[in-house]
Parts: structure tokens; C-alpha cells; sequence
């Protein structure tokens, strides 16, 4: 491309074309617009909205502060593009440079972004998902009649999975004097994502504001009255919860089945790019003209052994859509790698719990400030005598100091005394992740072929 | 109406924009903020004010006094 002036021409008058039109989606586009690029711009959503926000929805919208439709992103800037919402994706065509749309339109691109993030996962049994008063919550659509059911005052809330959204939602309804029951696979509370030293505290936090919390047992069937309501929940140590609202909150689905056969490295798991978020297809080999960004992509991570990390938080969808777009109109040479320290908050019962790093990758903690018990501390994750981690509960303040020791790979333990020289943060204990080895159901690549001439690469989708 | 998003990343709830647009801003626990994303026009002073005065600048107000440019599915 060098020297050639194609990229002066496309910088002038290409078409560039992003596919997600929610947070990453619409910072791409203003990053865009911010560094030049004059060419056509066009943004493809699924949803019939315009980029709007959604960690509200579980927070102000459950608590009735904030309608649900009054997230709509603050704009940095006129992005002057041609909107396509309310029209899904439907495939990707990689040679000829198009991608199709539901209603049977083709757009075609020089440059395309992907940031079609992810989407909430059901409840597997399709009947029983369909009763009335059963809920998922990640769109504005799913957080308005969540919040209106919960406004309608039901005798009890059933939250499947006690992870950050699901945890979200039952503190909201304790909030509005609702009685919740949550159900959880592992032994705690958050314990995936901050381990069971810290799931302990969680749980403790729950059940202090009046959840009825339930770890350690599986949903096994949602029950329906005679007109399709649910009315209870059966679980797998054989008692029953009698509820008029159940809110599935078992993590996310990545949106990537429009790419099915298209030559893409998509799947399951994500679509994996580069550190400068240029998309892989299926054999490894990197694209010159497709990007990802937000929710949906996986990139290896210089801190973190160069694993390939999919992340699902705000200001990751925010960076990398921005590096993204830099360099979807750069020069080789000048292109910037995505090193995002992960980072992410949530706020419950009361708590403001906040990360950086990346603690599940951890094997030890240690809480050199604060207490467990207090629920006013630092815990800092150890992996293989490097800091990897951090969380803090009401400790916001100090977590920048721990975040520069993950980008220094600082030693672990801190060689540092501890500020507050309580027992549990004098030394570092099991930090008590679940096991890692369940087994998994990813997509396969299989090889077919004997001569390197016909030798070819097949992507099998999990099914 | 005046869009805005906090990034609750870099806040690190020193309660200013609490103090200086109390309609928009409320603390929530300790540390913890929550805000109205979509503040009447009668706002956009205050949180002006807000937006400049947060020490760790997490206050994004929508940059845009018109409503932001029109959006439709129509090509």
C-alpha cells in the first residue's frame, strides 16, 4: 500500500462499513471521522436504535431512576454516516468485499469494522423460556420490560446465575423491597470472574441485604401455570422456588453466526484478531481489510503471555474500537498495537466494586489494604510471582497504584509492607478459582488433503 | 435533553458532579455514582460545570446542542 497513494485514496473517498452499531461500533466511527477519513461511512445495527448504553440498564433502569430508553450514547462528534438499523447482518462475502444484510441488501466496503458484540444467552429449554415472567437483560428492549415487570411489584424474583449482571439485578430489587431468590452453579457469588475468596465476601454481602442466596445447585426445569406464566423454578437439590419473575443471567452468546462460512476465524468464543485488531480467518492468516473491536473480538495480550483475551467490558469496547479505527487508515508502520489494561466496575448492595488486570488468571490473592470482613478492601491476584490483578470493594481510589504494578509485571507478593497490617493481608492465600478443565463444546478446524496444493481447512461450528 | 455517560472506569467518586448538579448526580453507597443519562435542557449548565470540575474528567456530555444527527434505517 506504501507509496502507492491507495491509502490517501481510501482516507479521501473509500467506504468504510461498521457492522455493530452500539458503543465500540459508534467510538469507531467519531475516531474515524476525528482522523480524517473522508470517505462514506456506513453503520449496520441489528437493534432499531441508535448507539445507546447499557450498563445502566441493570442499574438505574432496574431501580426506576432512568427510563430504559434514555441511554442513548452522548456523541464526541458528527460522524456523518448512512445508518442502517433494525437490519441484521445476515454473511460476509471476503472476496468480493460485501456484506448482506437481512432484507436482502448488499453493502459493499474497502475497510469493515465488526463490533457486533454479544447478545444474552437464553435458557436453553425453549418452552420453558418462552413463559411469561421469564426475562434476560441486555438490550434496551429486554431492560424496559424488565423494569416494568419489576414496577408491577411480583411476590418474588427468581435470578439464575450469580454473576456480575445476574448480582446487579438482585440488588436493584432488594432496593425496591422485592423478594429475590438467586441460584448460582459455583460455590459463591462472582467467583468466575474474582474467585471464591472474594465470592465469599460476596455471598455474605447478599445475604446481609436479603437475598435468598442458593449456591452450589442448578436450575433443572422453570415450571408454568395454565396460561403460560411461570410460577416456580425446581432445583437440582430437589427444592422448588415459587416466583412470578425469573431472570436468566447465565453470561453471553457472541454475536458471530452471520459469519459462519464465511472464512473468518468466528466463533463461539469470539472472533480472533491481531493486536491491531485485524481479523484472522479460519487458517491462521491475518486480513488486511476486516477489524474487530468490542465484546465480539479476541486479541492476544502482550501482558498476559500474548493469550488471546475476549473481554467484555466498557472501556474495552471504547479502546479498542479507537485503535481499531486508527488503524483501519493507517500506514503499516503506524499502526498502534491494543494494550488495554482490562479494567471494569459494578455496583451492588451498596458496594463499588471495581478491577483491573486480569484477576481469574490468578492463583493466589492477598488483601494488602482494608478487610474481608469489612468489605472495604484491595485484594491483589498472584500469578506465578507476578502481580496479574487487582479488585477492590469501596477502594476505588487506590486501584491506579495497582494497576501500575500489573502493567510492570511487579513482583508477587508486593515486596511492599502492607498498609494496613491486618492478619488476612499479611500473606497470600489459594485465591480459589473454580476448575478450569470443564469441558467446553468450541468449533474445530479440520484439515483435509494430502499435497500442499490441496490441502484445505475446514471450520467445523460447535453445534 | 442532554445525553451523558460516565465513565465509571476512571470515577473514582470524589462526589464533585454530586455536589454541583445534585438532579443529575447522585452518590449511591460510599464510593459509588449514579446518574441520570438523559438530563432536561435546564441541566446543560450545571453539568457543564460538572463535566469540568471531575477531577479524573470521567463526565462525557453530548457534544452536539442539537439533538444528535438523525439516525433512521433508511439509507
Amino acid at each position: 500500500m506504501n507509496g502507492d497513494g491507495s491509502l490517501e485514496r481510501l482516507r479521501r473517498e473509500g467506504r468504510i462499513v461498521v457492522v455493530g452499531a452500539s458503543l465500540a461500533g459508534l467510538r469507531a466511527a467519531e475516531t474515524l471521522r476525528d482522523k480524517g477519513f473522508a470517505g462514506s461511512l456506513t453503520m449496520i445495527g441489528d437493534e432499531p436504535y441508535e448507539p445507546y448504553d447499557r450498563p445502566p440498564l441493570s442499574k438505574q433502569v432496574l431501580l426506576g431512576m432512568a427510563p430504559a430508553d434514555s441511554t442513548a450514547l452522548p456523541r464526541r462528534r458528527a460522524v456523518d454516516a448512512t445508518w442502517r438499523l433494525g437490519v441484521p447482518a445476515t454473511g460476509l462475502d471476503m472476496a468480493a468485499r460485501r456484506v448482506r444484510l437481512a432484507d436482502g441488501d448488499e453493502v459493499p466496503y474497502d475497510r469493515l469494522l465488526i463490533a457486533t458484540g454479544v447478545r444474552a444467552r437464553p435458557w436453553p429449554r425453549e418452552a420453558e423460556a418462552e413463559l411469561d415472567g421469564v426475562f434476560v437483560l441486555r438490550t434496551r428492549e429486554e431492560g424496559a420490560a424488565l423494569a416494568r415487570r419489576l414496577a408491577d411489584g411480583p411476590k418474588r424474583v427468581f435470578v439464575i446465575g450469580a454473576g456480575f449482571t445476574g448480582s446487579e439485578i438482585a440488588s436493584a430489587c432488594r432496593e425496591r423491597g422485592l423478594s429475590v431468590t438467586v441460584a448460582e452453579r459455583g460455590a459463591a457469588p462472582l467467583v468466575g470472574a474474582l474467585g471464591g475468596v472474594v465470592g465469599a465476601v460476596a455471598a455474605d454481602l447478599q445475604r446481609e441485604h436479603g437475598v435468598d442466596l442458593r449456591c452450589g445447585v442448578m436450575v433443572t426445569s422453570l415450571e408454568g401455570d395454565s396460561s403460560g406464566r411461570v410460577r416456580a423454578a425446581h432445583l437440582s437439590d430437589g427444592s422448588t422456588v415459587e416466583t412470578d419473575v425469573v431472570v436468566v443471567s447465565l453470561g453471553a452468546t457472541r454475536n458471530t453466526e452471520w459469519l459462519a462460512g464465511s472464512g473468518l476465524g468466528a466463533g463461539p468464543r469470539g472472533i480472533a484478531c491481531d493486536a491491531g485488531c485485524r481479523a484472522f480467518d479460519i487458517r491462521g492468516i491475518v486480513t488486511d481489510d476486516i477489524y474487530v473491536a468490542g465484546d465480539v473480538a479476541r486479541s492476544p495480550h502482550a501482558l498476559f503471555g500474548y493469550q488471546f483475551l475476549s473481554l467484555e467490558h466498557w472501556g474495552n469496547a471504547v479502546a479498542q474500537a479507537e485503535i481499531a479505527a486508527h488503524n483501519m487508515i493507517s500506514e503499516s508502520a503506524d499502526r498502534l498495537p491494543h494494550m488495554w489494561v482490562p479494567a471494569f466496575w459494578s455496583s451492588q448492595f451498596g458496594v463499588n466494586i471495581k478491577s483491573v488486570g486480569v484477576p481469574s488468571l490468578g492463583t493466589e490473592i492477598m488483601v494488602p489494604q482494608g478487610t474481608l470482613a469489612s468489605r472495604r478492601f484491595i485484594g491483589v491476584y498472584g500469578y506465578q510471582g507476578r502481580v496479574i490483578g487487582a479488585v477492590a470493594f469501596d477502594h476505588a481510589r487506590w486501584l491506579p497504584f495497582y494497576q501500575e504494578l500489573v502493567e510492570t509485571t511487579a513482583p508477587f507478593p508486593p515486596p511492599f509492607p502492607t498498609v494496613d497490617r491486618h492478619p488476612d493481608g499479611q500473606r497470600p492465600m489459594d485465591a480459589d478459582f473454580p476448575d478450569p478443565s470443564v469441558p467446553t463444546h468450541g468449533p474445530t478446524v479440520t484439515l483435509s488433503g494430502y499435497s500442499p496444493a490441496d490441502r484445505r481447512m475446514t471450520f467445523t461450528p460447535a453445534h | 435533553m442532554v445525553r451523558l455517560v460516565v465513565d465509571l472506569n476512571r470515577c473514582q467518586g470524589y462526589a464533585q458532579c454530586a455536589f454541583l448538579a445534585p438532579e443529575v448526580f447522585v452518590m449511591h453507597g460510599e464510593e459509588g455514582l449514579l446518574y441520570n443519562p438523559e438530563a432536561e435542557e435546564a441541566q446543560r449548565e450545571k453539568l457543564a460545570q460538572a463535566s469540568a470540575a471531575c477531577p479524573v474528567q470521567a463526565i462525557l456530555v453530548d457534544a452536539m446542542d442539537a439533538p444528535a444527527e438523525a439516525v433512521s434505517g433508511e439509507r
